[in-house]
């Protein structure tokens, strides 16, 4: 398509200028949220995200000394480096926090007690004191200091294996597998057969039928909450895995039928007619010829379904127990987000684990995703 | 047994079994029940092609009857019973009589207004920019990318966005780190008094102007009677809204922003609406912009010709040849988007869990479901979520037998 604009320069600039703005406005949230998590909570505590990529001059949060002491000239000394990262430059420090920044760096402080202290500009220290500190509170430093980018991996190593708020991240992303990939494939089957009979057979009450699909397509979920649990309940399967997979099931099919019988029906008429002059067999002509011919229509359901139970919380919360075997990445983060709301290198992370996989789907499937939205956008 | 191999087995169990019970139930029925041999064969094949295609169905109906056709009408049962005992209206009476519920109702009736025309608006703007540029392609696979994103996950990524400190420490939330950038000079009134009060006043505009455009016609036909309730509904939501924006505009202008401080954006009432509704168009957005932009590809480039050629203006181009074309697309894109708004549930109780009056009908209804135990008035609940999407239901089902045709 050409720019409609007529060529004009100014206008084309303004819309490539517009096009990025909105993008960013899009993508920010997302990135803002990935870069903290690859963070340390120290640093996501004391400076947004944003300013991660560039050196940050800022109050660091206070630091107790720690080290072996040494006998040197009649003292006790305690040598070593404030910081883990190497590039860190103090511009000034302090030992309470009234005054965290009472002291240039180089400056000798005196603690009392004939104890001095003192912070080079490298974070190098050197504490000493005419009696040992055996047993003794060292003190803590404060320290205002330039830091330059710095990102870990261990937000995720943390998450993904040590259990928080009762319950591993890991464990949650095995449980969130278990539910999505039996809720996925079953019901592509059961529609398929369906849409098949809708799309290419003749019988009375087929258009109602279809109706009928059309209609339960937004039929809030909501409705099915307690009467189908305590269907379940009635039935022996309770709060189960085999429990939400039929209500998955049962929920994802009106849009698979949908989908798949709108896509039959475009389907060229003479194969089939021509099958069944051959002598084919319906079942047969479904195996051997809807079905392979179907692909793009199945993938494209595949992938809502699986985006769908992937990404749900209300089913899971009411047909799923709260077990460590059974709360999923959904639940688990909204737990989080309540008992530890203020940790956001947790959260960014958890959160993180539990959009990966949706992304990666969506990033290499994106072609039937948008093939699938506009065959079927009614659900 | 391990839930890894119970899936497992499951898969294997679903598929076989489907497969099998196809398979078999056509053998059956060709080979048992109308063998196509003997002297019936001719009427035995008929007869048996007028079965199949309830063989085919049967899984599906079952299912689709059981999870959600029966649940429909056993919620409707359990809304007219308390503890088992048919109590008629009441449940919904003491439903009406919760300040809660009406709470809801509003901030439900508002999600309803602004996330279906904002996720339109910036879908169709989305899809108007990136349809021009050569690398439109790669911004539209970002801009859809947040429909990949759960609810869930997208709450927590906006929280970070209204996270808010104290002041002396430094900002971790963008907002506030914005908001603190302001400080009363003539910038932030123009921003953040004069923008609001026009917004505000043109949407108050734009809604007046589509109601009318909508009655005029109803009062000069001649009242029938199907027409009349719904013009007076028609009249009674613009009025409301318009009501709704001369009091935003009131309140911009009485106002005294606090410059300088940190807001805890999600508890100030009635506006932390709006930033529960960000969270919800920054998803939908995307979708809207897939699907208008398949719908602007298809208009016929011979309308946008003749427009030039007539020396239309982009805007004009835009607003009176192609926005028109593509109404149908629109209404389907604003109906698909109002139904998700009123399921919505997971940013409610993941942001808010309602408190800060930002509760919603679905998370009115789970609260009293799942947290109050009160069956009764929790099914009511959903029978207006099933009301409020029954108008939607009964249009789809209307066009879709108006296309088999």
């Amino acid at each position: 398509m050409d720019d409609g604009v007529g060529g004009k320069p100014l206008l084309t600039w303004a819309l490539h200028l517009s096009a990025a703005i909105l993008v960013v406005l899009w993508v920010l949230p997302t990135f803002g949220l990935l870069v903290s998590s690859f963070r340390t909570g120290d640093q996501i505590a004391t400076s947004g995200w944003w300013r991660s990529m560039t050196t940050q001059e800022s109050q660091l949060p206070p630091i107790r000394i720690a080290g072996d002491e040494v006998a040197r000239d009649g003292a006790f000394v305690i040598e070593g480096n404030l910081f883990a990262n190497a590039a860190t430059t103090v511009s000034a420090w302090g030992t309470s926090s009234r005054e965290p920044q009472a002291f240039e760096p180089g400056a000798v402080a005196d603690l009392g007690d004939g104890q001095t202290l003192t912070v080079d500009g490298d974070g190098d220290f050197v504490l000493s004191s005419p009696a040992s500190f055996e047993g003794a509170r060292l003190p803590r430093v404060f320290t205002t200091a330039a830091t330059p980018p710095e990102f870990t991996v261990q937000n995720y190593g943390m998450v993904l294996f040590s259990p928080l708020a009762g319950q591993s991240i890991g464990q949650a992303f095995l449980n969130t597998l278990t539910v999505a990939i039996p809720a996925t494939i079953i019901p592509i089957l059961i529609a398929a057969f369906a849409a098949y009979a809708l799309a290419w057979m003749d019988f009375p009450g087929r258009a109602l039928l279809v109706a009928a699909v059309v209609g339960l397509l937004v039929v809030p979920l909501q409705l099915a909450l307690i009467p189908l649990l305590q269907f379940h309940n009635s039935i022996g399967i309770g709060k189960s895995y085999l429990g939400i997979w039929l209500a998955h099931t049962g929920f994802g099919l009106p849009l698979a039928i949908y989908l798949l019988r709108n896509y039959m029906v475009g389907l060229p008429r003479d194969i089939i007619e021509n099958a069944r002059v051959d002598g084919a067999t319906e079942f047969e002509i479904f195996v051997k010829i809807i079905l392979p011919l179907s692909f793009p229509a199945l993938a494209s359901f595949a992938i809502f379904q699986f985006l769908w139970t992937w990404n749900d919380l209300l089913v899971a919360l009411v047909f799923l127990g709260t077990s460590n075997e059974q709360q999923v990445l959904t639940a688990n983060l909204v737990n989080l987000l309540g008992s530890r709301g203020g940790d956001w290198e947790i959260l960014a992370t958890a959160a993180f684990v539990s959009i990966a996989v949706p992304l990666l789907v969506f990033f290499a499937m994106q072609k039937y995703l948008v093939r699938g939205l506009l065959a079927g956008s009614v659900k | 047994m391990n839930p890894a191999f119970q899936a497992v087995l499951t898969i294997v169990i679903g598929v076989g079994g489907c497969i099998g019970y196809f398979y078999a139930s056509n053998l059956f029925l060709d080979k048992v029940v109308f063998p196509a041999r003997g002297p019936e064969a001719g009427r035995n094949i008929t007869r048996a092609n007028m079965v199949r295609p309830w063989l085919f169905l049967m899984p599906a109906i079952v299912a689709l009857g059981l999870y959600l056709a029966y649940p429909v009408f056993a919620s409707f049962w359990l809304s007219l019973n308390r503890d088992g005992t048919f109590v008629g209206l009441a449940n919904y009476q003491q439903m009406m009589s919760e300040p809660k519920f009406w709470e809801s109702m509003r901030n439900n009736l508002l999600w309803l207004v602004v996330v279906p025309a904002a996720s339109t608006a910036f879908g169709l703007l989305a899809a108007q920019l990136t349809d021009r540029i050569w690398w439109g392609n790669l911004g539209k696979s970002l801009i859809f990318m947040p429909m990949a994103i759960s609810f869930v996950g997208a709450s927590v990524i906006w929280k970070l966005i209204y996270d808010t400190r104290p002041v002396e420490q430094s900002q971790i939330g963008i907002l506030n780190a914005i908001w603190l950038r302001f400080e009363g000079g003539p910038f932030s009134i123009l921003l953040l008094k004069v923008l609001p009060i026009l917004f505000l006043a043109g949407f108050g505009l734009i809604v007046a102007l589509v109601a009318w455009s909508f009655v005029r016609p109803l009062l000069a036909r001649g009242q029938s009677a199907a027409t009349i309730p719904l013009g007076l509904f028609v009249a009674a939501a613009a009025l409301w809204l318009i009501w709704q924006c001369a009091s935003g505009i009131l309140g911009v202008l009485t106002t005294t922003l606090n410059y300088g401080q940190p807001q805890t954006w999600l508890t100030i009432p009635f506006y932390n609406n709006f930033f529960l509704m960000v969270v919800l168009v920054w998803i939908q957005a995307g979708f809207a912009m897939v699907i208008l932009s398949a719908a602007l590809r298809g208009i016929p480039s011979e309308t946008i010709e003749a427009a030039v050629l007539d020396g239309a203006n982009p805007f004009q181009i835009f607003f009176r040849i192609m926005v028109p074309q593509i109404m149908g697309t629109i209404v389907v894109v604003w109906t698909t988007i109002t139904i998700v708004v009123l399921k919505v549930f997971d940013i409610v109780l993941a942001m808010t869990n309602g408190q800060w009056e930002t509760q919603v009908l679905a998370n009115f209804m789970y609260d009293k479901l799942f947290r109050a135990f009160d069956v009764g008035v929790g099914s009511a609940a959903a029978m207006v979520i099933m009301l409020l999407v029954t108008p939607i239901l009964v249009w789809n089902v209307y066009n879709a037998r108006k296309d088999m045709r």
